[in-house]
């Protein structure tokens, strides 16, 4: 009897814990086989490549249509953050504490972008900037990526504020602080790693934004996701392998500047 | 009086949302409004308006068929991830305390990189000369080269995995939540780790379960980049057919009825999901 209840046991436990190795591997094996494949020396995504060189990192140094679609998605996203931040703590800070009925309609509202197929919205503002007589710009863009990156201000806005003992606010109202003083001396403090997380990942999604830019970006403001996209569409290029390498290199060494600065894996898990 | 209607100083005004309120309002509800003016034009040039084609067209045996698919792919996707998921989250909560981060870090790192390098990935991963053909080509098992990309089951593949982080965290959450002395109980009354797991694990672990579902399922069936890459040409889903229509063929009227259509079936999709999610969270309670 004990022995078969232990076997079955072995089995459950073999069968998820491979499941789960084979989970983990490929969570893992993509960006290796990517951050390899970038350092082939020859013309092809071939795995493993036939020998090793820096020679596609070369190629990207000189391909300018990509330097200038990424300087394009950096402007986009410094603004596209600076404005998520602005209207997204405000927004947080009026919803957070308030049992309201109008502030849980204004949270899910803020929140939809989230769920709804980004696609259709990025279509619906094309026709909407074009029915008023808007062309397409920077600064639509701007204005699409914001609808869609302001919820992760406001999640992690507000639950670092659900995290603040109120009796903070309490005790410095007391002693005679004004409440523009307490927000500046105890709330901003207290919330500011949430903030820089939201904002962290807020700049993330809309340097990467496809859905909003398909529609609302021309070649004068060409997106750096789109050109890849459609670069790929064409022919499997290298270049693009090597243009991976330095995105991930780049997203790993952030995301451990933010975890160091802001404990962002607990904030994304909320 | 005054005194009574004061905001407590631990409260801030409604007010200051409401520049976003005013933005999302314009920017964001109202876009969809326009969407669904629009969609009653009955020409691509839009001269005449009031007609109900662009909706017969998106309700014909095609539309719905291409609709059906985008679904059935999402649910296909949902569930190989869950499966692959809810096992890594499984161990996660099993596994010591100074390694759980590094489990996290794994996780969440293709969460923050680009959809497109991600997808890239798979293209490599899955490709004729890709590690899976090269393997199997050295193994012997395989004389030619396996058609992988291009295919239905490489974008399942692709994209569960492109998705997973939406689905593990979740996951880990509402696993951590659970009292381990339930499960302890559990054993020392008789019950096998699999009764364990069926009886108390799985239906505590329910509001995960739909939360990540939930997100999965609605980045899966949206993830134009993925599906466009990997499923190729030959596929057609929701949002490369309201691409093409928008884009390629400028009729925008009809790309409004696909558009809203896909709209409400993702909000339907969704509050179904959520309707579960609160009924479980309810009997977990």
């Amino acid at each position: 009897m004990a022995r078969r209840k232990s076997f079955s046991t072995l089995v459950f436990r073999g069968t998820i814990g491979s499941l789960a190795a084979i989970t983990l591997l490929l969570l893992i094996a993509p960006t290796v086989v990517v951050l390899v494949v970038s350092l082939t020396n020859g013309y092809s995504l071939k795995f493993p490549p036939p020998g090793y060189s820096l020679r596609w990192y070369v190629e990207l140094l000189q391909a300018e249509h990509l330097h200038f679609a990424a300087w394009n998605s950096f402007k986009v996203a410094v603004a596209t953050t600076t404005l998520s931040v602005t209207l997204g703590v405000g927004a947080a800070l009026a919803i957070a504490r308030s049992p309201t009925r109008m502030a849980r309609i204004l949270d899910s509202t803020f929140l939809s972008p989230l769920v709804l197929p980004a696609l259709s919205f990025g279509f619906a503002a094309l026709m909407t900037f074009s029915a008023v007589g808007l062309g397409v710009s920077a600064t639509t863009l701007i204005i699409g990526h914001t609808a869609v990156c302001v919820p992760y201000v406001i999640r992690t806005t507000t639950a670092s504020l659900a995290q603040m003992d109120p009796a903070l606010l309490e005790s410095s109202a007391s002693l005679g602080a004004s409440r523009w003083y307490g927000f500046r001396r105890v709330t901003l403090p207290l919330i500011r790693p949430g903030v820089v997380a939201g904002a962290f990942i807020a700049f993330m999604s809309s340097f990467d934004n496809v859905p909003v830019s398909l529609f609302l970006r021309d070649a004068r403001t060409d997106m750096l996701p789109i050109r890849m996209w459609q670069d790929l569409e064409g022919k499997l290029d290298v270049t693009i392998a090597a243009l991976s390498g330095v995105i991930i290199v780049f997203t790993f060494v952030m995301m451990v500047l933010m975890e160091r600065a802001t404990g962002l894996s607990q904030r994304l898990r909320q | 009086m005054t005194t009574l209607r004061r905001l407590p100083v631990t409260a801030y005004s409604l007010w200051l949302a409401s520049p976003l309120a005013i933005a999302m309002l314009l920017f964001f509800l109202a876009p969809l409004g326009v969407l669904g003016v629009v969609s009653f034009y009955g020409d691509a040039a839009m001269t005449q308006w009031g007609t109900l084609a662009q909706w017969q067209k998106m309700f014909d045996a095609f539309g719905l068929m291409v609709l059906a698919d985008t679904l059935w792919l999402g649910i296909q996707v949902t569930l190989l991830s869950l499966v692959l998921g809810y096992a890594l989250a499984w161990v996660f909560v099993r596994t010591p305390t100074s390694l759980q981060p590094l489990i996290i870090f794994i996780v969440m790192l293709p969460l923050l990189t680009s959809v497109v390098v991600r997808t890239f990935a798979w293209i490599v991963v899955l490709g004729r000369q890709g590690i899976i053909n090269s393997a199997l080509l050295d193994l012997g098992w395989i004389d030619t080269p396996l058609k992988l990309l291009y295919t239905r089951w490489g974008l399942v593949v692709a994209l569960a995995n492109v998705q997973l982080p939406l689905m593990v965290l979740p996951l880990i959450n509402s696993l951590q939540k659970i009292d381990r002395n339930l499960s302890d109980a559990s054993a020392s009354l008789g019950a096998s780790e699999w009764q364990t797991f069926r009886k108390i694990t799985l239906p505590l672990s329910m509001p995960g379960i739909i939360a990540g579902s939930l997100l999965t399922f609605a980045a899966a069936i949206t993830a134009f980049i993925s599906q466009s890459l990997i499923g190729g040409g030959q596929m057609l889903f929701m949002p490369m057919y309201l691409y093409q229509q928008a884009s390629a063929l400028s009729n925008y009227p009809f790309a409004a009825a696909i558009s809203l259509t896909f709209l409400a079936t993702v909000i339907v999709c969704v509050s179904a999901l959520n309707r579960l999610g609160s009924l479980s969270r309810w009997r977990a309670a």
